[in-house]
C-alpha cells in the first residue's frame, strides 16, 4: 500500500542532504569568499599569515562552493564591445603592397612601371604603365596568394585578383576574411584579457558573443569608464618614415603616403608612408623608463625579426627622420642619428610618468588588433547592489513566511509537510546554483520568490486530490495513494510548459533574465522533487508511525 | 478549523455569464490593442537605446534644478524623474535621469557623462551615481527582434506541447488565453506608461508559464472527466472540472500572489516594474483559464468517441488518468 522502498527512501535523503549541504557555504557568504579567494592565492603559490588566517575561516572538509552575485548585486562594470573586423583588411592589404611592388618591378620589361592608385581601404589597386603586360603581372600577382589558414576555409586562397585593363585590383577572398576575422577576435580577446588581469580585478568575465563581439564583465570595477580606460586604446605602435613635415592637415599627398598629427605639438603634422618600418607586434618588452635628460619614457626591444628590420632601416637611412605613431598620432619623430643594430630603443615625448607606465603596460600586453566601439555598457555601483540583496532578503522571507502559515492554516499536518519540503526547496535551489557555478541576479532573487509562491503548486494539486478522494476511496492510505497518482499528469504537464518558457527565457536573455529563467528554471525542477519525493516520504513515515484511521487534509 | 478559500463542493456555473466574461475580455484585448498603437510603450533604453543614470543624494531632488543643469550640455530628449520607495532611508533621495542616444555613438561616451555628471555636482555636491547603463541604438535593435521571437517562441512551443498531449481544441484554447494574458499586460503598460524593458520581457514569459500552469490543470481535469463521463454534455464536463479544481486554482494564486505582494512591497524599486508586471498577469492568468481557455474549447467542441481511440502508450504519465 503506502510504502516507498528503503533504496529510494535513503536516495530522497541523500539528495536531500547534500543538496543543503552544498547550500550551506552561502549562509557565511563573506568568510567563505575570504576563505577561496585566500586558497586560490596559496595555491598559486604566494602565501602569508594573513592569507593562512583568511584561509582558515571556513574549514577546508566542508562545501565551499558558493553562489556567483551578478553585477546587479555585487556592482561593477559590464561592457559590450564590437571588434571592428575590417580595420584589419586594411592592414592586410598595407603589408601585402611592398610584396606585390617587389614582384612587379622584378619583371619591368613585361610590365612597365607600378604605381599604387587611391582605393577603398579594404583592397589595393595598382597600375602598370605597360598594360600589354596585364596578363602577366595578373599571373606574378596571383603567384603571391597563399592558402587560408583555417579549417573550413582550407584549400582556397587568400586574395582574389582581377585585372581592368592596366589596373589589377588586390581583395581578400571570403575565406580569407572568414579566417581573418576570426583570429582578429580570439586575438581581441586574449589582449583584452592580459590587459584586465594586468588590472587586477577579481573573477572579471569575459566571452565572446556571436561573430564580432565580446562580453566584458569585471565585478569590483568602479566604472564602466574605468574599464574603457583599461580596454579601451588600440596601443597600435608604428615606426614610419618621414617624407615631410607640414601645417595643413589636407596637404595633398601621394596614395603611398599619410597624414597624421602631432600628438603633443597642436597643428604640427607630419607626411609618412603607409607602409611601417616596424609594427607594434614585433616588440618583446616595454618599460616604463627615463631618457637622458631625465624626462619620463618607454623603452622597448623587438623580437629578432623587427630588430634586423629596424636595423637594416636604420643603417640605410642615417640622418633621415622617422616617426613613432601610436593610435594615429605621431608620438614623436627623432632623426637617425646612426645604425642602430640591438634591436631596442627609447620612445621619448612629454609623458608623465604615469602616462609612461601606461603605455609600457599597453605594450607589452600587445596592441588589440582592430578598434572596439562600445555597444553597451552598464555600472551598477555596489551600495545600489547591497540595497538589492537587502530587499531581496526580506521580499523573500516575508513571503516564505506568508505562504508557510497560509499552507499551514489551509492544509494543517500536511501544510507543515509541505512547508518542511518548501525550505528544503530554497536550500536545494541554492546548493544547485552553488554546485553549477551559476549566477545569481536581482531578477534571480524575484525567481526565487516566484518559486515559493509556485512550488507548493504541486503539493496543493496532490493534497486537493487527496480531498476528493478521501470522499470515494476506500481508507485514508488508498486516499492518499491515489492523490498522488492522479495529480501526476496534471503536476508534469503543468511544470514542464512552464519548464520550456525557462529554457527559451535562458536562451534568449543575457545577464539578469538569464540569472531569473536559471532560479526559475532550477526552482521548477526541486519543487517537483520536493512536492514528489519529500512530502510524500514524510506522509509515509508519518502514516507509518501513526496509523491514522481517518485523516483530515 | 481550515481555511478554506472555496468551499467543498461547488458548483459554479462558470458559462453563465460567458457573454459578459468573454465580451469582456475581447473588448479589453481591443482597448489594450488600441492603447498600444494610440500611446506606445514607455521602451527603456534596452529597447530604445540611450543612457539612464541612477543619482542618489542625501538632500532632496529638485528635478527643475537637475533639468536646468543637464539641459545646456544639449544631449537631445532629457527625461528626469524622482523615485520613491518604501526601502530608501529618510535621507535618500534617488532619481533616474535618462537620455536619448547620442547621434554617431553607440555606447555614450566617458567624456559626455562626465560632463553630466559635474553639471549635477554643481548642483548638489551629494550627488552620487549608483548606476549609469548605457545601450547603443545597434544593440537595444537586435534586443526587439530577440524579445519578439522570444515571447512567440514561448508560445509556440507550449501550444505544440499541448497538442500533443491533448487535442488541437485545448492546444488552441490555451493559445487565445496566453495571447489574452500578454495582450492585457502590454495594454496596462501601455496606459500607465511603466517602463518597458528586458526585465519585463521576462516577466511575459513567466506570465505566459504561469498562465499555461493552470489552464492544464484544468483541461487535465477536462481530460479526465471526459473519459468519466461519456455521455454528459461537453459545457458541463468543463463546468464540473473547473469547480473541481478550483480550490487548488485559488489556493496556487493566492500563495504566489501573497509571495509576489511582498516582493513588490519590500523589492525595491529596481525590480518593481518586473514584479508588478508577474503580479498583474498571474492575476489575468487566473482569470484566463477559467474564463477564456475553456470558453474557446466549447466553441471548438471536442471528439468524444473515445471507444475508437487507442490507449497511447510508451508515456508514463499518461496512463495514469486512462
Amino acid at each position: 500500500m503506502l510504502h516507498i522502498s528503503p533504496f529510494r527512501q535513503v536516495l530522497i535523503v541523500l539528495t536531500c542532504l547534500v543538496g543543503l549541504a552544498l547550500a550551506v557555504p552561502n549562509l557565511s557568504y563573506d568568510r567563505v569568499e575570504r576563505h577561496n579567494d585566500a586558497v586560490a592565492a596559496i595555491e598559486s603559490g604566494r602565501s602569508n599569515e594573513a592569507l593562512e588566517a583568511d584561509a582558515a575561516l571556513w574549514p577546508s572538509f566542508l562545501p565551499s562552493g558558493l553562489v556567483n552575485l551578478g553585477l546587479d548585486l555585487r556592482g561593477g562594470a559590464h561592457l559590450l564591445a564590437e571588434v571592428q573586423v575590417a580595420d584589419v583588411y586594411a592592414a592586410t592589404m598595407e603589408g601585402m603592397w611592398p610584396d606585390v611592388r617587389d614582384v612587379l618591378a622584378a619583371q619591368r620589361d613585361t610590365v612597365g612601371f607600378v604605381t599604387r592608385e587611391e582605393s577603398e581601404p579594404d583592397v589595393l589597386k595598382v597600375k602598370i604603365s605597360n598594360p600589354e603586360g596585364a596578363e602577366q603581372a595578373l599571373e606574378l600577382v596571383r603567384g603571391l596568394a597563399r592558402p587560408v589558414a583555417s579549417l573550413t576555409g582550407a584549400g582556397s586562397s587568400n586574395i582574389v585578383v582581377e585585372a581592368d585593363g592596366p589596373v589589377l585590383t588586390i581583395a581578400l577572398s571570403e575565406a580569407e576574411m572568414a579566417a581573418t576575422d576570426e583570429r582578429t577576435l580570439q586575438q581581441a580577446l586574449e589582449i583584452i584579457r592580459r590587459r584586465i588581469d594586468a588590472a587586477g580585478t577579481r573573477e572579471p568575465s569575459i566571452q565572446r558573443q556571436g561573430a564580432d563581439r565580446i562580453l566584458i564583465q569585471v565585478p569590483g570595477a568602479k566604472s564602466a569608464q574605468e574599464l574603457k580606460g583599461w580596454i579601451g586604446t588600440t596601443a597600435q605602435l608604428t615606426f614610419q618614415p618621414v617624407v615631410s613635415r607640414t601645417s595643413d592637415a589636407n596637404a595633398p599627398v601621394a596614395a603611398t603616403n599619410e597624414v597624421l598629427p602631432s600628438l603633443d605639438q597642436p597643428g604640427t603634422y607630419y607626411v609618412l608612408e603607409k607602409t611601417p618600418v616596424v609594427t607594434g607586434e614585433e616588440l618583446v618588452d616595454a618599460q616604463p623608463s627615463f631618457d637622458q635628460n631625465g624626462r619620463p619614457a618607454v623603452s622597448f626591444r623587438f623580437n629578432p625579426t623587427g630588430a634586423r628590420k629596424f636595423g637594416d632601416y636604420t643603417a640605410e637611412n642615417v640622418g633621415a627622420p622617422f616617426a613613432i605613431v601610436l593610435d594615429d598620432e605621431v608620438i614623436s619623430a627623432p632623426t637617425i642619428q646612426s645604425h642602430i643594430p640591438g634591436g631596442s630603443g627609447i620612445i621619448t615625448g612629454s609623458f608623465s610618468v604615469e602616462e609612461s607606465t601606461n603605455l609600457a603596460v599597453l605594450l607589452r600586453a600587445g596592441a588589440l588588433p582592430a578598434e572596439l566601439v562600445f555597444l553597451e555598457e552598464r555600472t551598477i555601483g555596489p551600495e545600489l547592489g547591497q540595497d538589492s540583496i537587502d530587499a531581496g532578503q526580506m521580499a523573500a522571507l516575508v513571503g516564505m513566511i506568508a505562504v508557510v502559515v497560509f499552507m499551514v492554516l489551509s492544509y494543517g499536518l500536511f501544510g507543515v509537510f509541505a512547508n518542511i519540503a518548501l525550505t528544503i526547496n530554497v536550500g536545494l535551489i541554492f546548493g544547485v546554483l552553488s554546485l553549477i557555478g551559476a549566477t545569481l541576479t536581482l531578477p534571480g532573487i524575484a525567481g526565487i520568490v516566484l518559486t515559493i509562491g509556485m512550488a507548493v503548486d504541486a503539493n496543493v494539486l496532490v493534497f486537493e486530490r487527496i480531498r476528493e478522494e478521501l470522499k470515494t476511496a476506500k481508507g485514508p492510505a488508498r486516499a492518499i495513494e491515489l492523490g498522488y497518482e492522479r495529480a501526476l499528469s496534471a503536476i508534469m504537464d503543468a511544470n514542464i510548459t512552464t519548464l520550456m518558457t525557462a529554457a527559451i527565457l535562458w536562451l534568449v536573455g543575457s545577464g539578469p533574465v538569464r540569472g531569473f529563467a536559471t532560479t526559475l528554471g532550477l526552482g521548477i525542477l526541486t519543487s517537483v522533487f520536493t512536492a514528489i519525493f519529500v512530502t510524500r516520504l514524510l506522509i509515509v513515515w508519518w502514516f507509518q508511525r501513526r496509523r491514522p484511521k481517518t485523516i483530515e487534509v | 478549523m481550515r481555511l478554506r478559500l472555496v468551499p467543498d463542493n461547488t458548483n459554479i456555473n462558470f458559462f453563465g455569464y460567458a457573454k459578459a466574461t468573454f465580451g469582456g475580455s475581447v473588448i479589453l484585448l481591443v482597448a489594450s490593442v488600441v492603447l498600444f498603437f494610440a500611446m506606445g510603450l514607455n521602451f527603456g533604453i534596452d529597447f530604445k537605446g540611450g543612457t539612464t543614470i541612477r543619482t542618489d543624494s542625501t538632500s532632496a531632488v529638485d528635478v527643475g534644478a537637475y533639468r536646468a543643469a543637464v539641459t545646456p550640455l544639449g544631449l537631445g530628449d532629457v527625461t528626469i524623474t524622482e523615485v520613491f520607495d518604501p526601502t530608501f532611508a529618510d535621507d535618500q533621495h534617488v532619481a533616474m535621469i535618462r537620455i536619448q542616444a547620442q547621434e554617431g555613438q553607440e555606447s555614450v561616451t566617458a567624456e559626455t557623462i562626465g560632463r553630466i555628471e559635474a553639471a549635477l555636482l554643481a548642483v548638489d555636491p551629494t550627488i552620487t551615481f549608483p548606476s549609469v547603463e548605457s545601450v547603443g541604438p545597434k544593440v537595444s535593435g537586435e534586443l526587439i527582434q530577440k524579445a519578439i521571437l522570444a515571447v512567440t517562441g514561448a508560445i509556440v512551443a507550449i501550444v505544440i506541447y499541448i497538442w500533443l498531449r491533448f487535442e488541437w481544441q485545448f492546444a488552441l484554447g490555451a493559445v487565445v488565453a496566453l495571447v489574452h494574458d500578454v495582450g492585457l499586460t502590454i495594454g496596462l503598460f501601455s496606459l500607465l506608461q511603466i517602463k518597458f524593458d528586458l526585465a519585463i520581457i521576462a516577466a511575459l514569459l513567466t506570465i505566459v508559464g504561469y498562465s499555461i500552469n493552470d489552464t492544464v490543470v484544468v483541461f487535465d481535469r477536462a481530460r479526465e472527466n471526459l473519459i468519466k463521463y461519456k455521455v454528459m454534455p461537453l459545457i458541463d464536463v468543463l463546468n464540473l472540472s473547473a469547480n473541481e479544481t478550483l480550490s487548488r486554482t485559488l489556493m496556487t494564486s493566492g500563495t504566489t500572489l501573497i509571495a509576489l505582494i511582498a516582493l513588490l512591497v519590500l523589492g525595491g524599486d529596481v525590480i518593481r516594474g518586473f514584479v508588478f508586471a508577474i503580479t498583474w498577469g498571474i492575476i489575468v492568468g487566473t482569470y484566463s483559464s477559467i474564463y477564456i481557455a475553456k470558453n474557446v474549447v466549447l466553441m471548438l467542441g471536442v471528439k468524444r468517441d473515445w471507444s475508437k481511440e487507442k490507449k497511447p502508450t510508451g508515456n508514463q504519465f499518461m496512463d495514469i488518468d486512462a
